[in-house]
């Protein structure tokens, strides 16, 4: 699954949000976007997922152009996890996954057998099968965040959005779920705000600053003390850990005179 | 006794629930047919029905007077019947309006169709505008209102090409209140007491006028509406999680936002023709099935719609038994009967959950 992102732009009334951005994510590629708060990551990422209609721009998946695609089919090529949000109606977790089986389905289809297996198989794989029958509001923010995960698994899209999947999540869930995801070995585009996870799980990154990509690279590239200043305004020491080969970020208190 | 396990929330045994509800639906439509100000047994109730059914009516011995039969027939059977009709439609319209605006708050009425169809009724009673719509001015021009209301609502909280919803709501009372406004108008300038009596008995909901030929169209639009809803029961459960996640589940939320939109619309607005705004039970009864059997669309359409009926024809059988041989309107009764077990529901649900 390949997304190419062109020229894409969006403005909230005169404010521009994001600046004619180009991305591209290749098949099998965990691709991270960062950026402070405001810089337009998760503008970039509704924009793609369909939740904003950009003012310009073209979006491509595999070639096709995106808003010439019915939802449904959109959805069979590209799967979201947003961050968790309130529901107000009562679902057991069983049925908020099965709800990512919709594309997969006609007006006046059943539940098949397999959606049943792909579902449990999804909810399996994050080691959520106990929690099948029980009610989702009643989960904590974890459990919520990993049954939209596997909600997204059962969707068996090839390429998949995260923005900030992870923000609620201790650092156990948080390392579990990129393991996850990077066993998957399908396209991932995601927003990630923990910058020593991007270094950790990401091929390439896209930097941005002011609704703009100011860089785009492999972590090695991006991130350097430099770069961090100039985007973040902080500064950092960095060096190859020794362990896992990937760079790792010491954030340094400002300077005391 | 397996019974809590055939109708626990998570996986209640369909088939047999339904199959239960539809035999209680049927016993309560030959019982409440024989109950009222002249009292028939539901054994003659249950034989003047049979009689009707072409064969088997001739073996029947004809053992009830003439006039058990036009009451059963002409009068009670109707009114039944639409009561049933009238309570499924404001259940399963309440169950749509909410999926629509993610709030289990909305009911049928939401949208302002009430105080539409109220205004253009009464202008009807109270000044024969519409007499030369003849015997069902006051269906017609009930409807005319709401779908006017409707149209205009609809037409306000379009932005940019899509529906907001928090636009549609506020237009909605907004609309709602100015149509009050102009029915209070309209009725403190009557002409004539008797005129603004029956005005205010409509406006509070009553099935008092049923005749059959009231029956056949908001059956018909019930069973169309119940069929778009139920082969869209998917669409409903995704649009519950927000615009966002829902589109990118695969459905185009905004043309079953306008679906719902306009099913919605069509069945208030063909109920409140009929009977006049029947307050609470779109409110209650799916809220209830809810608590029951969950939140998916699937099990929550049927259910409501069956308890929406039953509980419809029950509030009307009080409705002409409490202080017969004088009636009250079926609203003021589904209100002052559902009211309290909402509000047991309520602190009981939340003693649970906290």
């Amino acid at each position: 699954m390949r997304l190419q992102v062109e020229n894409l732009s969006y403005s909230y009334g005169d404010k521009k949000a994001i600046d004619r951005i180009f991305i591209h994510v290749a098949p099998g590629e965990f691709v991270g976007i960062i950026g402070p708060n405001g810089s337009g990551k998760s503008t970039v990422l509704k924009s793609i997922y369909r939740g904003l209609t950009p003012d310009s721009g073209k979006i491509m998946i595999d070639g096709e152009d995106l808003s010439a695609m019915s939802y449904r089919k959109s959805a069979l090529k590209m799967a979201v996890v947003t961050q968790e949000n309130e529901l107000p109606f009562d679902f057991t977790v069983e049925e908020i996954v099965a709800m990512g089986r919709f594309a997969h389905h006609k007006l006046l289809d059943i539940e098949t057998s397999e959606d049943k297996l792909i579902v449990n198989s999804a909810l399996k794989y994050l080691g959520m099968e106990a929690l099948a029958k029980r009610s989702y509001i009643h989960l904590s923010g974890g459990e919520k965040q990993r049954v939209l995960l596997a909600r997204a698994l059962a969707q068996q899209a090839n390429l998949l959005l995260l923005d900030e999947p992870t923000n609620h999540l201790d650092i156990r869930y948080q390392m579990q779920i990129f393991d996850l995801i990077k066993h998957l070995n399908i396209a991932v585009l995601s927003v990630i705000h923990d910058l020593n996870m991007a270094a950790l799980y990401c091929d390439r990154l896209y930097v941005l600053k002011e609704g703009r990509v100011v860089d785009e690279g492999v972590p090695e590239k991006v991130l350097t003390p430099k770069i961090i200043h100039d985007v973040y305004g902080v500064h950092t020491f960095i060096q190859k850990h020794p362990i896992t080969q990937k760079l790792s970020i010491t954030f340094l208190p400002e300077k005391q005179d | 006794m397996n019974f809590k396990r055939h109708f626990c929330r998570k996986e209640p045994n369909m088939p047999l629930l339904i199959c239960i509800l539809f035999v209680i639906a049927l016993i309560s439509l030959i019982l409440a047919t024989g109950l009222g100000p002249v009292r028939i047994s539901p054994e003659t109730t249950v034989k003047i029905l049979f009689s009707r059914i072409p064969k088997i009516g001739e073996i029947i011995p004809k053992t009830w007077e003439a006039l058990d039969q036009n009451i059963v027939l002409g009068l009670r059977l109707p009114r039944v019947c639409l009561g049933m009709v009238v309570g499924a439609s404001l259940a399963v319209c309440g169950v749509a309006m909410q999926a629509l605006v993610r709030n289990k708050l909305a009911d049928p009425f939401i949208l302002g169709v009430s105080g539409g169809a109220a205004s253009f009724a009464t202008l009807g009673m109270l000044f024969g505008v519409f007499s030369f719509l003849g015997t069902y001015f006051l269906s017609i021009s009930a409807f005319c209102g709401a779908a006017i209301t409707i149209i205009f609502v609809y037409s306000i909280s379009r932005v940019r090409g899509r529906i907001n919803i928090t636009q549609l709501l506020l237009s909605g009372v907004v609309i709602s209140m100015i149509m009050e406004g102009i029915t209070d108008i309209i009725t403190l300038s009557a002409p004539n007491a008797l005129g603004l009596h029956s005005a205010e008995f409509w406006m509070a909901g009553s099935l008092a006028g049923a005749r059959w030929a009231y029956l056949t169209l908001p059956a018909a639009v019930l069973l169309i509406c119940m069929t778009v809803l139920m082969l869209n029961y998917r669409g409903l459960n995704l649009l519950l999680l927000g615009d966002e996640s829902a589109g990118a589940l695969g459905i185009n939320v905004h043309r079953l936002q306008k679906t719902l939109i306009f099913i919605s619309s069509l069945m208030a607005g063909v109920t409140i023709a009929v009977s006049g705004s029947i307050g609470f039970v779109g409110l209650i009864v799916p809220h209830f099935t809810r608590l029951w059997v969950g939140s998916n669309h699937k099990r929550v359409l049927p259910v409501s719609a069956l308890l929406g009926g039953i509980f419809v024809v029950w509030a009307d059988v009080a409705a002409r038994m409490v202080i017969a041989p004088e009636e009250l309107p079926v609203g003021i009764l589904s209100a002052v009967i559902g009211g309290p077990i909402f509000i047991w529901l309520l602190v009981k649900t939340n003693r649970k959950t906290v």
